[in-house]
């Protein structure tokens, strides 16, 4: 008379390994999704940072917001083979798609407001393969990693007077950004702005061989510093009304792509670490600007500028940052594609 | 009951096996690259992507195959509404085994990203980018990503309620291993 007991455990038995394995797994799930970890940094809590006093302008990019779309090629010259083996070094000219922008998070921000000037490019060389890029006009990135640029943009937001000092405190490595911030000289112009790719990059030529490289975009344009004061006057929309008119008039921009190849003792992990003066540097080839258009319904509206949309040839280092700008950028383009309405094509008139 | 197989042949029960693994990892993969901003988010993304890829071959062969052989029948005791839950269930997840990865490639596609799997291999993208369409196949693709990890969950419990409990030869048609003893009487 034992048996139907026996079964009758076993089957309870049966049924709890089975209620194990399902919470076993929704649990791990959930571990995995970060849900249980309220600590980490997540695509979510990045875009949360970066939003506004005044909120989010919804159909716009997360950060760098106020832009405008240009066209153009790259001439490449060649001297850039020995060092990648990517389409866009072959000597030759490459349709190129690109966009200018200020580092705001406001897409109505006064120019002459934003100390940071920014590119976004794709070079569309190999056939089928692009090659994407988003960068900078200061010579060093303000932190060096992406967890301390969640906590500089909760520092800059934040009401305590005291913030800011204590965050500089806890990452020296702040003073390089802000002396450069404090000191260079502003420009009036797009055109004027050297941009930097800050994050280091391996590159892999013909015969397999790795180089450590960053790159900067060096404007033909002879830079005219003018006071931030005298910028504040020329209204918010200068830059844009200044990058149309000049390449209508003068006609093409230009910019030189230098390469800059590491030593082995070079910090490729830090941005915010320039590179000793003296590496080898190679000009590899021409950013030509010859259309400018506006972003509303130009064609950079489109683009995610996601830096680690590279060619074969190219592709990240140990530098966190792409990853993390990977990332953030995809969930600012989930969110303002999906709010593609409040920033229609075509504008609409006020009334 | 005779042309009908006693159990799904050994193509089948391996491609079960092998895309079983594959989808469970694709899960957790999806989950973990959407919440992180390490450097993990990179190889993360790009298995996801090279897994789907592979998933949707494989299920296409999955489906001529099963199309082809057919199934064993269900028990002939099993009471109507588990019949009907276990063809239901099963016709949802061959549906979401399809839907799933062409969702993903959609919404790559129709957010200009060019799609460019493990090893360098390119898929061209069949549809132009748009907002809409973007917002519409990214919200597909999580939401149904929710319902296809419950279906499967649901798949996981039956499979063992028959395995453990019912004990009556549904899971030895697709397990891996060879069929016992007692259940090949007749051979």
């Amino acid at each position: 008379m034992n048996q139907p007991r026996n079964l009758r455990r076993s089957r309870l038995g049966s049924l709890v390994l089975i209620a194990a394995i399902l919470g076993g797994s929704v649990a791990a799930f959930a571990y995995t999704a970060g849900w249980l970890s309220p600590q980490r940094l997540t695509p979510e809590k990045m875009v949360e940072a970066l939003t506004p006093p005044g909120g989010v302008p919804p159909g716009h990019r997360r950060n760098h917001a106020k832009g405008i779309c240009f066209t153009g090629v790259f001439e490449a010259n060649g001297n850039g083979v020995p060092l990648s083996r990517a389409g866009a070094f072959a000597q030759g000219r490459y349709p190129v798609l690109g966009r200018f922008n200020l580092g705001t998070p406001n897409p109505d921000a006064a120019d002459a407001t934003v100390r940071v000037r920014g590119i976004g490019l794709l070079i569309q060389a190999d056939e089928g393969h692009e090659w994407r890029m988003a960068m900078i006009n200061p010579p060093v990135f303000p932190v060096s990693t992406p967890q301390a640029f969640h906590g500089l943009l909760l520092a800059s937001a934040s009401k305590d007077p005291n913030a800011m000092k204590t965050f500089a405190e806890a990452n020296p490595e702040i003073a390089a950004f802000a002396e450069w911030a404090k000191t260079a000289p502003w420009t009036a112009s797009y055109a004027e702005e050297p941009y930097h790719s800050l994050n280091s990059f391996i590159f892999t030529d013909g015969s397999g061989g790795d180089h450590a490289v960053r790159w900067s975009l060096l404007p033909a344009a002879q830079p005219v510093p003018v006071a931030q004061a005298d910028l504040e006057k020329r209204g918010p929309d200068f830059l844009e009304q200044e990058i149309r008119e000049r390449v209508r008039t003068a006609g093409e921009q230009r910019w030189t792509m230098e390469v800059t190849v590491a030593d082995s003792t070079d910090p490729t992990a830090d941005p915010s670490k320039a590179w000793p003066q003296g590496r080898r540097t190679v000009p590899v080839g021409t950013l030509v600007v010859q259309r400018i258009e506006p972003e509303r319904d130009g064609p950079c509206r489109d683009i995610n500028f996601d830096p680690t949309v590279l060619p074969p040839g190219i592709r990240v280092s140990d530098d966190p940052f792409p990853a993390a700008r990977s990332s953030v950028y995809r969930k600012s383009y989930d969110l303002r594609t999906a709010e593609a309405k409040d920033y229609p094509r075509t504008e609409v008139t006020k009334p | 009951m005779t042309g009908r197989p006693r159990r799904f042949n050994l193509l089948q029960r391996l491609l079960h096996w092998l895309m079983a693994v594959c989808i469970i990892a694709m899960f957790f993969i999806g989950a973990g690259m959407v919440s992180t901003i390490t450097p993990k988010y990179l190889p993360l993304i790009l298995a996801h992507k090279t897994l789907g890829a592979a998933l949707l071959v494989l299920v296409l062969i999955r489906l001529a195959l099963r199309l082809y052989y057919g199934a064993p029948p269900l028990p002939a005791d099993l009471p109507n509404t588990m019949k009907l839950g276990a063809k239901l269930s099963h016709y949802a997840l061959y549906g979401l085994m399809i839907v799933m990865p062409l969702l993903g490639l959609g919404m790559l596609w129709a957010a200009a990203y060019p799609v460019v799997l493990y090893g360098g291999i390119r898929i061209p993208a069949l549809l132009p980018q748009s907002d809409d369409v973007h917002t519409l196949l990214w919200n597909a693709h999580f939401y149904l990503g929710f319902a296809f990890f419950a279906l499967v969950l649901l798949h996981v419990a039956a499979g063992l309620f028959h395995a453990l409990i019912r004990r009556d030869g549904v899971f030895e048609t697709i397990s891996p291993l060879p069929p016992r003893e007692n259940a090949t009487p007749a051979e």
